[in-house]
């Protein structure tokens, strides 16, 4: 991995998945290591984030790298009209690593191309976003002890959410039961359901959020996005439909947690943040311990 | 009727390539895959050919030039069902089909608006998801692509 790019999840096979989580772990562990104190990390924000691009600056600091770079390329040479082709050129020239967030799909795989050195997706369009997955992953391995034969909701916008898809691509190395809960207008893709066949793995699909609180071990909640749906009416017929509830939990799994990419906006209600199921602020902070495990792996320090 | 005299509709060339059974309409995409408007040497064609087989068609000859199975094989996207014919002498000294290759190299643009391939000048690269249904993934932004969305750049 040393060296190597990080662009989609399927850049990465199930052993080094494991490798990096096992890294992050030591990380969790022991978070201050100035394993990077003589490189340079550029954090090229061409689109504003919060939880990623805090992340991994935190992750870069934490490991003793100067981080440089922009959380917004308004004050950049891209309002110029610089292709991003020149930009990651010139920045590469500058640091040893290159962390983005693009707007457009395939943006980080083209730069990676260009680029002399390393590039971390941090997310391209409504393509991929490997870094969120992979803190998914160590979230549901630390929650469950284990990532095998596990029966994962995942509940929301199924069709659009970039996080799920690669979720379900990297739970197929895993024997995942998958539990899919959306309005049909907002079903997951059938390029998506072919991982899970490929894979000769199960799932059911679900318009009833409250069917799956008694078998998940996780729930994934997603937001769903007014913009999504072509009829208006729609979107006020489910938007109340997949918001959970404390009242809802009753008869979850003693071992079942919640988790969410964040940001929430209704689809939590905030009486399930006291619970013991709920996770997603504790998935959030495994972000830094992730990237902390990337950004060393990919130097070389780890 | 039979092949001599369907060829003969378009005059025979002494040496060189006849591609034939292109779908009708399709010639000029093939010409333009081909970079056949480039060539300097004598090029003729025909579309809406009579075909036995196919009811209408496109041929095309090229005299004095031969096609590397590469450069041959990227018109398999517009001309699946195309035999490669080699003429040598006005002898027909080879005959074969295209195959369809496993990735397609600046041929075809992505048809995702917002693919960073239709924002700044990148050869587009697509893999073949499934030979026969012509379904293609696009390499930068990993959408894939039905046949009946395929837009040549």
């Amino acid at each position: 991995m040393k060296g190597k790019s990080l662009i989609s999840i399927t850049d990465y096979n199930k052993t080094e998945y494991l490798k990096i989580l096992e890294t992050a772990a030591g990380f969790e562990a022991n978070p201050n290591q100035k394993l990077l104190s003589d490189k340079v990390v550029a954090s090229l924000f061409f689109e504003p984030s919060t939880r990623t691009r805090l992340s991994f600056e935190t992750a870069a600091n934490r490991l003793g790298a100067r981080v440089i770079g922009f959380s917004d390329s308004g004050s950049t040479s891209v309002q110029k009209g610089e292709t991003l082709k020149d930009t990651i050129i010139m920045v590469s020239g500058y640091a040893d690593i290159i962390v983005m967030r693009h707007p457009r799909e395939g943006a980080a795989r083209w730069a990676s191309e260009v680029s002399s050195v390393p590039v971390i997706n941090a997310g391209d369009g409504a393509n991929q976003h490997p870094t969120q997955c992979l803190l998914d992953l160590y979230t549901i391995m630390q929650t469950q002890g284990t990532l095998n034969n596990l029966n994962i909701a995942m509940v929301g916008d199924l069709k659009y959410g970039r996080t799920v898809h690669s979720l379900v691509q990297a739970m197929c190395n895993f024997n995942t039961t998958f539990h899919l809960v959306s309005p049909q207008e907002l079903k997951l893709p059938s390029v998506t359901k072919m991982h899970i066949k490929e894979a000769n793995l199960k799932y059911e699909q679900y318009t009833e959020l409250a069917d799956v609180i008694p078998i998940a071990d996780i729930i994934y909640m997603t937001r769903i996005q007014k913009e999504r749906f072509s009829d208006p009416i729609e979107y006020e017929k489910v938007k109340n439909s997949y918001v959970l509830t404390k009242s809802m939990l009753e008869g979850c799994k003693p071992n079942m947690k919640i988790l969410h990419p964040l940001p929430r906006v209704n689809e939590i209600s905030e009486d399930v943040d006291e619970t013991s199921q709920a996770y997603y602020f504790k998935q959030a902070e495994n972000g830094v311990y992730v990237r902390q495990a990337l950004l060393a792996t990919i130097l070389g320090a780890k | 009727m039979d092949k001599e005299t369907r060829e003969l509709k378009v005059t025979a060339i002494e040496n060189g390539t006849v591609i034939d059974h292109i779908p009708a309409n399709n010639v000029f995409k093939v010409i333009r895959i081909l970079n056949l408007e480039n060539i300097t040497h004598q090029v003729l064609f025909g579309d809406n050919l009579e075909s036995v087989k196919y009811g209408k068609k496109g041929i095309i000859k090229v005299s004095n030039t031969f096609f590397a199975p590469d450069e041959i094989n990227k018109i398999a996207l517009v001309a699946p069902t195309a035999t490669l014919i080699v003429i040598k002498n006005f002898k027909v000294v080879e005959k074969k089909h295209v195959e369809v290759p496993d990735e397609i190299v600046n041929i075809v643009k992505c048809f995702n608006p917002g693919c960073i391939t239709n924002h700044e000048k990148i050869i587009t690269r697509f893999s073949v998801l499934d030979k026969e249904e012509m379904k293609l993934k696009c390499h930068y932004c990993e959408k894939s692509i039905a046949k009946n969305n395929i837009i040549f750049a």
